[in-house]
């Protein structure tokens, strides 16, 4: 098995197999982390660089600690601190790093198709890792892979994804990788909020929470930000909290072994009640164990594909 | 509870489309079938000889002015007089002080008609807080505290965007969205329709196309979005033409039209008459006839009196500075009743208009009918009556009405309110 595309930019680009792939690599990765001494050597003399347009906590340290446990050079750029301020375009900041000869590019940038677009100006490979609200691959190979951990197999099951879907880069991943391995995949959120025109197999907008939390094996909560109440998309945070929050009650209707995620930043008691996540019962946590060694998968991945074509 | 037997009317009924003498029983609030053979003991008999039997009459568009305005109108009185007009529903729009754009004012609304107990109040939330039409009312909270729409009413919602959200957002709530339809600054100070008449007197004219761009945008955000919409008080024979279209093409509109708008044109406004001053104004007689071809063709889904009580002091000034609106509880169906005799429309179709078709639009489930099971909601209208509409009569604190001193053939004679006979004298 290998993968033989130079960049991971979205889960479009991806088929079932190459996903199962991502993950069975993550899975040995995994190992790593949770040994006495985490560094192997795979990836020496590899030079990994992380730009970051957005804010990030988990994403970024991820990515960072992933490139660390597999011995790459690696160098983070913020924004605020980088020529970007000054001016400096997108392009000619990739190609002034290019001309260093990095490895790969780890991209989070607020404008949809900005991993895209590096990536025709560079020879090394581009990892997503984030771009506007268009897609987080990442993300949804380590919501595949937690759900893996606590299902063994996607096929058939019932994964609701409830929350600002029309702006979540997350949701937009989830609802491709999930749906190409077979899930049954229910979105639910006001209609100002829910694509309006989608057209993917094993992907249905439900009615009302009900339908979507209703005996769903999985459900995928969503950030909801205070600013959509200003574009008319929500009235206000309060209302909001009432009528699209996950509340307990409401999780008691889905299957008893839910496997309750969320891409995080929570926003505690507006899109899901604290106390589920004081339970215990959410992978909340383990989402992030994960994404840890997803991002070592996909280093691994993309550099040997380099290795093969260079 | 009382047991009601209705005897010797023509019953009109809607979902069956029969209009047949029989005897209607209601028992325990609900219309029931009794079959023969049963003994029918213990019914307080109604004779309707001469007289119609409606499925209770619905007011979809009433401005009651509680609260803030209680010296134009209150709850109570608002009811009075639908009561004399023969309505047993009236659904109150939100531009009250403070607006109804909260559970605590739709709250107070249903408190207060509860304890009054004269006739069904529905209550029409905002669409934008404080109908200022900058951010989305709490839609959710209103519909779960008892809204059955929501209307920015008296105002148009200007911004495109929030429209649009309001219709996508409201669609998750499965509430009805009711559009005042009007580009606000082809207004702009207009006080009558634009047209020769508002030439000759010399006063700013509202073009008809004010009404029209309105009525276009908000039904082209509704088929884009793929949602219903309602347009609230068309008036002109454009915005009967664009809604007869956009229902040909699929989309899911209805409307409603006011008594005034197939009764009078621009002329009445001759003598600079402030009590025919309202929004959207009288049109032209061209109008006129449109409005009514729409009514019989079923362009037009709804008869609604868009009462709007102004105190007399407010009406007694220049036609600039009086308010807009007319009252109307009290002489929607006997204007109505005008087009009948006058060969226009059906007793069915009136049914439709003012009953039927509103409990349709607004999801007012077990009313619009009088079939078995149905809520005891019903109108009786003695057609044969002959009656003088005078200033006295009027059971609204506010007297603004162009049609004091008309003569009317067909009066309400008594509603039943879930099963409450209320007689009209």
């Amino acid at each position: 098995m290998s993968f033989n595309k130079k960049d991971l930019i979205s889960i479009k680009d991806l088929s079932a197999s190459d996903i199962n792939y991502f993950i069975e690599t993550a899975n040995e990765f995994k190992k790593i982390s949770l040994k006495d001494i985490k560094k192997v050597p795979t990836l020496r003399g590899k030079t990994v660089v992380n730009i970051f347009y957005e804010p990030s906590t988990r994403t970024r340290s991820s990515f960072e600690i992933a490139q660390k446990r597999m011995s790459a050079d690696s160098l983070s750029i913020s924004v605020s601190q980088s020529s970007v301020t000054k001016g400096e375009s997108l392009k000619d900041t990739i190609l002034n790093l290019e001309a260093m000869k990095p490895d790969a590019f780890v991209l989070r940038h607020s404008e949809s198709g900005a991993a895209h677009f590096v990536s025709k100006w560079t020879k090394s490979s581009v990892i997503n890792a984030g771009d506007g609200i268009n897609e987080h691959p990442t993300q949804c190979l380590l919501d595949i892979m937690t759900v893996m951990e606590e299902k063994k197999e996607i096929k058939s099951l019932k994964v609701a994804i409830i929350g600002d879907i029309y702006h979540s880069r997350v949701a937009r991943s989830d609802i491709y990788g999930f749906s190409k391995l077979g899930a049954n995949v229910y979105l639910y959120a006001p209609h100002s909020l829910l694509p309006r025109l989608i057209d993917i197999k094993n992907v249905k907008i439900a009615k009302n929470m009900k339908e979507a939390l209703k005996d769903a094996d999985v459900v995928i909560m969503l950030r909801i930000q205070k600013e959509r109440a200003s574009y008319y998309f929500i009235p206000s945070i309060e209302e909001y909290r009432n009528f699209f929050q996950l509340t307990p009650e409401l999780l008691s209707m889905a299957s008893k072994r839910v496997t309750v995620l969320h891409p995080g930043p929570v926003n505690r008691d507006i899109e899901i009640a604290g106390s589920i996540i004081n339970s215990g019962k959410t992978s909340i946590f383990k989402q992030v164990e994960n994404g840890v060694a997803v991002r070592m998968a996909c280093l691994y991945i993309l550099m040997s594909y380099q290795k093969k074509n260079n | 509870m009382q047991k009601i037997l209705i005897k010797n009317g023509i019953v009109v009924d809607p979902l069956t489309k029969t209009e047949v003498k029989r005897d209607i029983y209601i028992e325990g609030g609900i219309i029931k079938d009794i079959p023969l053979k049963q003994k029918k003991t213990g019914f307080k008999t109604l004779d309707a000889e001469n007289s119609i039997v409606f499925p209770g009459l619905i007011d979809m568009h009433v401005h009651l002015r509680e609260p803030g305005y209680e010296y134009k109108e209150t709850i109570k009185s608002g009811m009075e007089a639908a009561i004399a007009g023969g309505f047993t529903s009236i659904c109150c729009m939100p531009n009250t002080n403070p607006v109804n754009d909260s559970n605590i004012v739709t709250g107070f609304l249903s408190d207060k008609a509860k304890n009054l107990n004269l006739i069904n109040l529905f209550t029409i939330g905002a669409i934008s807080k404080g109908l200022q039409g900058t951010s989305l009312a709490n839609i959710g909270e209103l519909k779960e505290s008892g809204a059955v729409a929501i209307s920015d009413d008296g105002n148009p919602v200007e911004d495109a965007a929030l429209m649009g959200r309001a219709l996508l957002y409201s669609r998750t709530f499965d509430l009805p969205v009711i559009s005042h339809s009007e580009d606000a600054k082809l207004r702009g100070k207009g006080v009558i329709n634009e047209g020769v008449i508002s030439e000759r007197l010399g006063i700013a004219g509202i073009p008809s196309i004010a009404e029209e761009i309105g009525v276009s945008r908000d039904i082209m955000l509704a088929g884009y979005y793929g949602v219903n919409i309602h347009i609230a008080h068309i008036s002109t024979s454009g915005s009967v033409d664009i809604i007869k279209r956009a229902k040909q093409s699929g989309i899911n509109v209805t409307c409603e039209t006011c008594p005034h708008y197939f009764s009078l044109s621009e002329d009445a406004l001759l003598d600079y008459n402030t009590n025919a001053k309202m929004n959207p104004p009288l049109r032209t007689k061209k109008d006129v006839d449109a409005i009514v071809k729409a009514l019989y063709d079923g362009t037009i889904d709804a008869i609604a009196s868009d009462h709007a009580p102004h105190s007399e002091d407010e009406k007694d000034a220049t036609l600039d500075a009086a308010p807009f609106g007319i009252i109307g509880l009290q002489t929607s169906l006997p204007l109505t009743l005008r087009l009948f005799y006058n060969k226009k429309i059906s007793l069915m179709q009136i049914a439709e208009l003012m009953s039927f078709n509103p409990a349709k639009i607004l999801k007012l489930s077990g009313r619009g009918s009088l079939q078995n099971g149905y809520l005891a909601d019903v109108t009786i209208v003695n057609i044969k009556k002959e009656w003088k509409f005078t200033k006295s009569m009027i059971k609204s604190l506010s007297k603004n009405s162009p049609f004091i001193g008309e003569k009317f053939k067909g009066a309400a004679t008594a509603v039943i309110v879930d099963g409450r006979l209320i007689e009209i004298n």
